[in-house]
């Protein structure tokens, strides 16, 4: 049967070269090909020509403001020109904390019941629906959520660090909950059956086995869930609030934070306008070099973490 | 882990300090070590047999998956000590009892057994016995090698008591290590990098590293699902050659879709088959491996042993 095969080949291979050559696409499909990639060229160049106006705007505009007054000092008793924004990028680090120590474990639990325990039960339906709405409630409707809560608690119009921490929660949450589910799906199945084969119960197996495995994907989830919120204004400006001075105390108070602070500066000018708007778009350089350093650290982690513990 | 359940293989076995020195007299010890068949009545084994510590009876076990019935009723007597194959054509159940013999069949959502399994007399499904128990007294190598990613090799092998939070002293960890690598065959290979993953090893030595992992809790049982199907030649007759040692201090249990490689390495030898498929699997025949390969009683073992169907 080899004999044949190799017999046979020499005749077909002039016909198939004389296919090849025939095969030159036509005049009219390179016409189309090119056509197409230009439209699909032109398509990317469009989504990304607004994103480096933005760039381009709060650089161009906020870079005046760039100073080491703007990192060592709040707004308090400045009008007009100087003033900082520490005070706001305190608060957002205090408050984008808070979350991730809420959402974090509260989500990463829900995503290890759904994996690795719920299996295709009922509750682990109502969770994954819950889990859908949740993603995609408007933010301000945590903010209300939060401030309706707190108010029952504290009394009505109660605001504070804590309010908005809760708030941003509520939609830090379902995106650690979805990226840890994600995760944990893609650690093999092999792996959790070789650990319960060693004689281990389920639970210690998620612990030394799953979670170590999916360590640098989750690690990579909860800090895209931090850039998700960190840039939230709406619930902040709602239960947060706003304040000129700096306010370490997350259950007390008002704090201002990042968003909030370019919001207040650009729709409260006084009467050196140019001093508000310069501010306005330094706050939102701060904040846009803040989301992609975690967005790059997103990514830049997983290899590093995963080294590390080769190396351990 | 081994003080909270009797060990009948502690006395036969030279105590773990001593260990290192086991590595050094393998060779010896191999001519000491007859292939349990000669051991063994030359009938079927049968109950009531004076048995090698580690072995097992299966009696009138079947296996479900939700309400279909994969295993019917099988009732084997494993031999201490020895090397057992299922053999079989595809979906008779060989895989399924053999997960059902340490409780990994209860695993998956709806599977269950019946009847019973007892390892030296005691039955592994009465009321009360824990399955985590169970396996670590009847441990397992899965198909596909599977080392923990996130371990190195070193911890790889002590998976079994980092898994179960137990932080043994440095020195014993490193013996420890160093005789299970031994023992599986490897230790010369990987000595100098035990703080690599055991990604960096090809499939064979993986395999042979998962072996390690499963021997370092000091099982009775080691049970193997098609170990060498994902493995090439070489690494194959590495690991035949393992199982034939393991084979003087553990009980192996070894599914295989090779008869050749049944023929080569087992001591009893059982054949599974199915009537047509979604029908469950049964025992067809079991007995000493050079009889079922040489005079089988039953014509569809025959049958298959001679590659006429499966």
């Amino acid at each position: 049967m080899t004999a044949t095969l190799t017999r046979q080949a020499p005749q077909h291979a002039p016909d198939a070269a004389a296919t090849l050559a025939a095969s030159t696409p036509s005049w009219s499909r390179r016409a189309k090909n090119r056509a197409a990639s230009a439209a699909v060229v032109a398509a990317v160049a469009l989504t990304a020509v607004p994103l480096a106006l933005v760039i381009w705007a709060a650089v161009e505009r906020g870079s005046a403001r760039l100073d080491l007054t703007l990192f060592t000092h709040s707004m308090r008793g400045v009008v007009g020109q100087g003033g900082g924004l520490l005070h706001a990028l305190t608060g957002t680090l205090i408050i984008t904390g808070a979350t991730a120590i809420i959402s974090i474990p509260l989500g990463l639990a829900a995503a290890i019941y759904l994996t690795e325990y719920a299996g295709g039960n009922k509750l682990a339906a109502i969770t994954r629906r819950a889990v859908d709405i949740m993603v995609s409630i408007p933010s301000i409707v945590a903010g209300l959520a939060a401030y309706a809560l707190f108010s029952l608690i504290l009394g009505p119009g109660t605001r504070s660090g804590l309010a908005g921490a809760v708030a941003l929660a509520m939609i830090m949450i379902p995106v650690v909950v979805r990226s840890s589910e994600e995760v944990l799906r893609l650690v093999p199945a092999d792996l959790r059956e070789a650990g319960l084969a060693l004689g281990s119960p389920r639970w210690r197996v998620i612990r030394k086995i799953v979670l170590p495995t999916a360590l640098p994907g989750l690690t990579a989830g909860a800090v895209l869930g931090v850039a998700r919120v960190i840039g939230e204004t709406a619930p902040l400006l709602l239960v947060a609030g706003f304040t000129d001075a700096m306010n370490y105390n997350l259950a007390d108070g008002r704090m201002a934070t990042l968003p909030v602070f370019i919001y207040t500066q650009w729709s409260s000018k006084g009467l050196d306008t140019a001093a508000y708007d310069q501010r306005a778009w330094a706050g939102a350089l701060v904040l846009m070099a803040v989301v992609v350093v975690l967005q790059l650290a997103a990514r830049a982690l997983p290899p590093q973490i995963a080294k590390l513990r080769r190396n351990r | 882990m081994t003080a909270t359940v009797p060990n009948p293989t502690a006395a036969g076995q030279p105590p773990a300090p001593t260990a290192p020195t086991e590595a050094a007299s393998l060779a010896p010890l191999a001519s000491l070590a007859p292939r349990a068949a000669e051991r063994l009545n030359p009938a079927a084994p049968a109950p009531g047999l004076p048995k090698a510590p580690g072995s097992m009876s299966i009696r009138d076990v079947s296996c479900y998956y939700g309400s279909h019935l994969a295993v019917a009723d099988v009732s084997l007597e494993i031999p201490g000590r020895a090397v057992t194959a299922f053999i079989g054509p595809s979906g008779c159940g060989k895989s399924t009892l053999l997960r059902a013999i340490n409780r990994m069949h209860e695993v998956i959502p709806g599977a269950r057994a019946e009847g019973t399994i007892a390892l030296d007399g005691a039955d592994l499904y009465s009321k009360g016995v824990d399955p985590v128990a169970v396996r670590s007294k009847v441990g397992m190598v899965f198909q596909k090698p599977n080392p923990f990613p996130a371990m190195s090799i070193k911890d790889n092998v002590l998976a079994g008591l980092i898994i179960r939070g137990a932080k043994p002293r440095a020195a014993a960890a490193d013996e420890l290590v160093e005789r299970c690598l031994v023992r599986a065959h490897l230790w010369e290979e990987v000595k100098d990098r035990l703080k690599k993953s055991g990604d960096s090893l090809s499939g064979g030595q993986q395999q042979r590293l998962c072996i390690a992992r499963a021997i370092a809790v000091q099982p009775d049982v080691v049970l193997m699902d098609e170990p060498c199907s994902a493995l090439d030649p070489i690494s194959t007759l590495a690991i035949e050659e393992l199982m034939r040692d393991l084979a003087r201090d553990y009980t192996v249990v070894v599914v295989t879709h090779n008869m050749a490689q049944a023929n080569r390495i087992s001591d009893i030898t059982a054949f599974f088959s199915l009537a047509r498929a979604g029908e469950p699997g049964r025992l067809v025949e079991a007995g000493l491996t050079a009889d079922i390969f040489s005079a089988p009683k039953v014509t569809a073992t025959r049958d298959y042993i001679d590659g006429r169907f499966g």
